[in-house]
């Protein structure tokens, strides 16, 4: 199948004082239309960085592309110029915001804020993309529509605003819409709600999306394939249902872990991933997640693993992974 | 809004009336009076009798409390009584001058609107580059020269200028019209102390803005507006700069009711008889009713302006709209 996005060895770092922060470090993944592909990983992984540089959304400085290739539809957007990056995004890539408290602008009404893209993008008359943000309202489940329009976000409570952000990312009719932890600011409750639609609207409207998450839930529920990330970099990549059923990174088998799963006993307790995440201005050359694993052997200090296939479509990138795997087996 | 509005013109009433309260008790508590000083001269010795009859004319043996009613009374009704010093009525003395004052504090604030945000967005925009540092060179400079300092400048320039150019020696006006009588004599003589004291002025207003400014371009909402591919240019003027402009819109209000009594040394200066000058006057030489009356047309200018600024408010943010 022809691909949408394909990320080839992307570098993103940051030059800060406290030295270079490699904060996505030679990450390549591609997305086919009309998928949902997963990016998970814990805080300060990279994930959020690595789909952000997608939209060529990183502040430069302290942030800069180190290297690597985004190739959208054929096109290198790394390549693109300024404006015909701006034609990109919001027209062909829509983005979600984690947080939709701040994500939208306070002082201007939901109707602005929903046109302004589709007057840009599409060139339409100010009452035609009125319409168009209404139909959008309509699309996302949010009642009256005409009224919404007039209010401000203030008037919104999260989930609402979340929605209207869905809306936005739909407006011009995208290919890929890349979604920031889109339901980590949310209730429980909402967090559902907006999770269905938005597996519905992709579904229907055939748009290919990037979710990043924290919440493997969401991964096993939403997912066709899952990355997961380390320290900057993909440690293991699969379909949602084999990442789950045969893990074959210490990493996420960690992950899997330390999530509450239903069928455990009453009272069992969760094992959380120990240690804390590495300070990325200061990887060695070898694996990043070594002092945290407890498959980890000498050779892991050597060198850094490399992705590799562990069954059709399954890559992992550990020494380990035959023991990772029979474990995972054993417990899983 | 209506009901905010309403809020807003209520609450001016309580503070009109605090610092009405203020301002005639802390001059009574100075010793001496009119009376005293003009007949005593600069011996300090005078008949007691004189003085007795001069404080009957001018009600200043009456009790403290019906003083302060008269007073009060007379801030709703415009009617602040005559001068102790030259006996005219004080709001025809103040009506000549305020014109001048209001149109100069009028005039430098718009300076400071055409210095301050352009600059400060620019600064903010360009952060770090030669810009930058330009327009930041440029405000730390309008905060240390003084603005009646720069105004001497301003005036020597002209002189030398206008000799250089057209060889003859032009200064501005220094007679005061009033601008429906002649503009351009008008603006002629007052741009100058404008430009010198709304220079000064927007030195803070343009690191406000580009503060400011420099919070929102890193909030949530301009990234959401830049991953819509909008044109910088819009990202900046239509969702930073509406946030950015609230803390600058304070700034400015407070800056401009200062500059209606704080003018002092940059009217000497251009030789304007402006509010500041007659109120040092009035204070030396203890005109009880006129610094009353210019103080407390200072403070209803001052409440005036929060007024103001708290409805731009309303206008720049519905959350304060519509709570």
């Amino acid at each position: 199948m022809e691909k949408l996005l394909e990320v080839k060895g992307l570098k993103t770092h940051f030059f800060t004082s406290g030295g270079v922060v490699k904060a996505v470090d030679g990450i390549s993944y591609d997305v086919a239309p009309g998928e949902t592909v997963a990016v998970v990983g814990e805080s300060g992984c990279g994930k959020s960085v690595g789909a952000m540089s997608i939209l060529r959304l990183i502040p430069d400085p302290p942030g800069k592309n180190m290297g690597g290739e985004i190739l959208f539809q054929g096109r290198d957007l790394l390549e693109l110029s300024d404006a015909e990056m701006r034609d990109i995004r919001g027209r062909d890539i829509g983005m979600i915001f984690q947080e939709p408290m701040t994500s939208l602008n306070p002082v201007l009404s939901i109707g602005r804020q929903l046109t302004e893209t589709v007057e840009h993008h599409l060139k339409v008359s100010r009452k035609q993309a009125m319409e168009r943000a209404i139909e959008l309202l309509g699309l996302v489940g949010i009642s009256e529509p005409e009224r919404r329009l007039k209010q401000y976000p203030h008037h919104l409570s999260g989930g609402m605003r979340q929605r209207v952000m869905i809306a936005m990312s739909l407006a011009c009719e995208p290919k890929l819409i890349i979604a920031d932890e889109p339901t980590t600011a949310l209730d429980v409750t909402i967090q559902a709600q907006i999770l269905e639609l938005m597996k519905n609207l992709t579904r229907e409207l055939g748009v290919a999306m990037i979710i990043i998450t924290h919440n493997l839930g969401v991964v096993a529920r939403y997912a066709d394939r899952v990355n997961v990330m380390y320290a900057g970099r993909i440690v293991e990549s699969g379909t949602a249902e084999e990442i789950y059923h045969n893990p074959k990174h210490p990493y996420t088998l960690a992950l899997l872990r330390s999530v509450p799963r239903m069928d455990q006993p009453r009272g069992a307790k969760l094992e959380p991933v120990d240690g804390q995440p590495p300070d990325l201005t200061k990887l060695d050359g070898g694996c990043a997640f070594r002092p945290r694993c407890r498959f980890a052997t000498e050779s892991c200090a050597q060198a850094q693993p490399v992705l590799e296939e562990v069954a059709p479509a399954h890559i992992s990138a550990c020494f380990e992974k035959d023991r990772v795997g029979l474990t995972a087996g054993v417990t899983a | 809004m209506l009901q905010y509005v309403l809020k807003r013109l209520l609450l001016m009433i309580p503070t009109i009336l605090g610092a009405a309260f203020i301002i005639f008790f802390i001059l009574r508590v100075v010793p001496g009076d009119v009376c005293e000083l003009k007949l005593g001269g600069d011996g300090g010795h005078y008949d007691p009798v004189q003085v007795e009859i001069c404080q009957k004319n001018l009600g200043i043996d009456r009790p403290v409390y019906e003083q302060f009613g008269k007073f009060v009374v007379g801030i709703f009704t415009f009617d602040y009584g005559n001068s102790m010093d030259t006996g005219k009525p004080v709001t025809h003395e103040i009506g000549l001058r305020f014109q001048l004052s209001l149109q100069i504090a009028i005039m430098a604030t718009l300076v400071t609107i055409i210095i301050a945000i352009p600059l400060g967005t620019i600064s903010a925009v360009y952060q770090n580059s030669w810009i930058d540092y330009i327009v930041r060179t440029v405000s730390i400079a309008g905060i240390a020269l003084p603005s009646f300092w720069l105004g001497i400048l301003l005036l020597l320039f002209l002189l030398n200028f206008s000799d250089w150019m057209w060889g003859i020696r032009w200064s501005p006006p220094l007679i005061y019209k009033p601008i429906w009588e002649d503009p351009y004599h008008n603006v002629s003589q007052l741009i100058w102390p404008a430009v010198a004291t709304g220079y000064r002025y927007s030195a803070v207003a343009t690191r406000m803005t580009r503060s400011s400014m420099l919070e929102v371009l890193r909030e949530d909402y301009v990234r959401t507006a830049r991953a819509k591919g909008l044109l910088e240019k819009l990202i900046i003027n239509r969702h930073a700069l509406k946030n950015a402009l609230l803390p600058v819109v304070t700034v400015i209000g407070i800056e401009f009711a200062f500059l209606m009594g704080g003018l002092v040394v940059t009217e000497q200066v251009f030789n304007l008889n402006g509010l500041g000058q007659l109120l040092v006057h009035s204070v030396t030489g203890k005109d009880y009713t006129m610094t009353q009356a210019i103080v407390m047309i200072i403070v209803l200018v001052f409440v005036f302006t929060n007024f103001m600024v708290d409805i731009l408010y309303a206008w720049l943010d519905p959350r304060i709209r519509y709570s």
